[in-house]
């Protein structure tokens, strides 16, 4: 039994995880309808970007609350930075082009990321830094470490702040606004090219917050990390509807369980076909997500 | 027409080169290969011989770099001892070196390019037993001896009678692992976690456990990963439910780290043990503190007294800046155990190489007496290191 309560617990961290990134597919997709795929790579600089940083900042040894928050704010900021540039520079001049065109030039900026960052920092794995003291806990067996409930609380915490801006603020209406007609929008004063570039921001600096949380718990830091990290939170993306926020925070969660409990009851070696299992499963059966309404598209 | 005619003939020379390079993956290497067999005579090799060309294949960058490096270096330093000394038979060898990445595909092609292109007379290469396979049929098949400096798969050389290692094999790194925790650590309940994507970490694996079994004791769970993995944690604590004493896990030293500080996080205190896979100063970077009390079994520790070695070390510090590991040692002997072949042998063509390495015996190498048995594996002790705080402490030497 104990053994089922440290799969849930694994299983909640790995998902909050995937659920961070998701939601910087579903908000690119509900105001653009692209898929960025280059958005797991903003989440490969967001964890270089904290390595340096943590490192910059000082005492490789010694951590602190205040260092890990500097270190989150500073990789937060540089990777909406960077998700801004990519924008500017990668969609927006496509931006009037059939959407395959964008959906190509995003593998594009990917493989640009993922091979500039091979080069730049070498291919080798690097130790992410410990940025504070994490004690682990003994409910019974089940080891839970402070590290995994801050690690919880913090996503917790964003995707609250996501869900508020997006349902409670003046930007959030104009980003449901330019998702749902973008011309329409600029009409009414909504100015469209900068909520898109906010919104790329905003999905960015989620990223950077996964990269840093995750690099906590699995302190391994690589240029391809992105690569299948990237590819799961897109599954859990369309699993939990994609466009919609709190599907994708569903749908991470599901699937980071789904992973654990497969991989931890005698299958480990099928942890990665889960992932895309369902992601077949669901285009069969549910192809609008769990929580995504199914619209008619005009012929 | 005449572009016509030139575009085809580049799309039939592809599709040679693509022949070619995917002839290695037939791993068995028991069919002759028809396209890489005509490559040699199609490319003869240039007649003014003032050198002995030599090549290497190593994952300089990727997964596994400190392997490729470690390994690079230690053929460097050899190659230029031996040059220094006025080389083999008043010719001076010159070393060409390709990067595969870690990627078997890369492996193999990288092998076809020093024997196509660069006419080398000998291969050196690669640490990962997969990455050796995939180089061993394109030097089967082209007549050019290969030595690989420590994979330690027993499939490697049995790919063909141009196949060569200068380090013992799995069967027996797995059976001293087994008997160190069998004789000294008394252990008898073991779990394994092992890498499926590695010829290494499965073989190592069978090995153990057959061993390990043989001698009383029992596995009580086994588990798996990928290489590359992130989250190891749902296979941890399914083995920790198992209680076991010690934990087998012979992978890779990046993977390793990472797998081991994630056990501790969920609060396993038994000791893992590993294999050669682990020596790397990464590895210590990556585990840190969590792998303290842990034990791997190496080909060689820098704590022998063998002055010989002792030597190397110095040397090596002097040239690299950090002291030498297992596989810059072997990669060291290698290199040597090939000169001693060059300067043993009729000539330098392929035939009369191989002829001159597969009669190396008792030669003098840092990392121990090599003597070339007839599946042309070196027979050698093993030796078990417990990690102290990034230090390797020398346990135990366990002979064949």
């Amino acid at each position: 039994m104990s053994e089922f309560f440290q799969h849930l617990v694994n299983g909640l961290s790995l998902g909050t995880i995937y659920a961070l990134i998701a939601l910087g597919y579903t908000m690119v997709y509900g105001v653009l309808k692209l898929i960025n795929f280059a958005h797991a790579d903003v989440f490969m600089i967001g964890a270089y970007t904290g390595l340096f940083s943590a490192r910059a900042i000082g005492g490789e040894g010694e951590g602190s609350y205040a260092r890990a928050g500097a270190v989150l704010v500073i990789s937060m900021l540089v990777s909406a930075g960077l998700g801004m540039l990519i924008e500017r520079l990668a969609y927006r001049p496509l931006r009037a082009r059939p959407r395959l065109t964008a959906l190509i030039t995003a593998i594009g900026v990917s493989f640009f990321l993922e091979n500039g960052a091979q080069l730049l920092w070498s291919p080798d794995p690097r130790r992410f830094p410990r940025l504070f003291e994490s004690h682990t806990f003994f409910l019974g067996n089940t080891a839970i470490s402070s590290m995994q409930i801050i690690a919880f609380l913090v996503a917790v915490a964003m995707m609250a702040g996501l869900q508020y801006l997006v349902f409670r603020t003046r930007f959030g209406l104009a980003m449901r606004a330019v998702s749902f007609e973008p011309s329409t929008a600029a009409l009414m004063g909504v100015p469209v090219d900068r909520t898109i570039s906010i919104t790329f921001a905003v999905g960015s600096a989620l990223a950077a917050g996964a990269a840093i949380l995750f690099g906590l718990q699995y302190p391994r830091v690589e240029p391809f990390m992105g690569l299948m990290l990237g590819l799961k939170a897109f599954v859990a993306a369309v699993l939990g509807g994609i466009g919609n926020v709190p599907g994708s925070m569903v749908g991470g969660l599901v699937l980071g369980l789904a992973e654990e409990f497969v991989a931890g009851y005698g299958l480990s070696s099928y942890r990665d076909a889960v992932a895309f299992a369902i992601l077949i499963a669901i285009l069969i059966l549910r192809p609008e997500g769990i929580f995504g309404r199914s619209v008619a598209e005009k012929v | 027409m005449k572009r016509l005619i030139g575009l085809a003939a580049a799309a039939l020379a592809l599709c040679a080169c693509e022949k070619k390079t995917t002839s290695p993956e037939n791993t068995t290497g028991a069919t002759p290969q028809p396209a890489a067999t005509t490559a040699a005579p199609a490319n003869p090799a240039p007649s003014s011989d003032d050198v002995w060309r030599v090549g290497e294949v190593g994952s300089l960058s990727g997964q596994q770099a400190t392997f490729g490096q470690s390994t690079h270096h230690g053929i460097e330093l050899a190659m230029k001892e031996i040059n220094d000394a006025g080389g083999v038979k008043g010719k001076k060898f010159k070393l060409t070196t390709y990067d595969d990445q870690g990627k078997p595909d890369e492996a193999a092609s990288a092998t076809l390019r020093l024997i196509s292109q660069d006419h080398v007379q000998v291969v050196l290469g690669e640490v990962a037993s997969t990455n050796s396979k995939a180089m061993a049929p394109p030097c089967q098949n082209n007549k050019v001896p290969m030595i690989s400096p420590s994979s330690t798969n027993p499939e490697v050389t049995a790919i063909g009678d141009y196949i060569f290692r200068v380090c013992f094999i799995d069967p027996f790194q797995g059976t001293v692992m087994a008997k160190f925790a069998h004789d000294n650590l008394k252990l008898n309940k073991v779990a394994i976690l092992k890498d499926v994507r590695s010829d290494y970490s499965m073989g190592l694996s069978k090995y153990f456990t057959e061993t390990f079994t043989k001698l009383g004791g029992t596995i009580v769970k086994e588990a798996s990963y990928s290489q590359g993995d992130m989250d190891f944690k749902a296979q941890l604590t399914e083995l920790k439910s198992a209680q076991p004493q010690a934990i087998y896990l012979p992978g890779y030293y990046n993977d390793v780290g990472l797998i081991v500080s994630q056990a501790r996080d969920l609060g396993i205190t038994a000791p893992f043990m590993g294999g050669d896979g682990w020596d790397s100063s990464k590895l210590y970077e990556l585990g840190g503190k969590s792998l303290n009390g842990s034990y791997f079994s190496n080909h060689s520790t820098n704590q022998d007294p063998n002055p010989k070695l002792q030597k190397f070390i110095a040397d090596y510090k002097a040239a690299y800046g950090e002291p030498p590991d297992a596989l810059a040692a072997l990669g060291y002997d290698a290199m040597r155990v090939a000169a001693d072949a060059f300067a043993r042998a009729k000539s330098g063509a392929g035939p009369d190489v191989r002829e001159a390495i597969a009669g190396t015996k008792d030669f003098d190498g840092v990392t121990g007496k090599i003597t070339l048995d007839k599946d042309r594996n070196a027979v050698k002790p093993a030796v078990v290191l417990e990690l102290q705080d990034g230090k390797q402490v020398y346990q135990t030497t366990i002979a064949p």
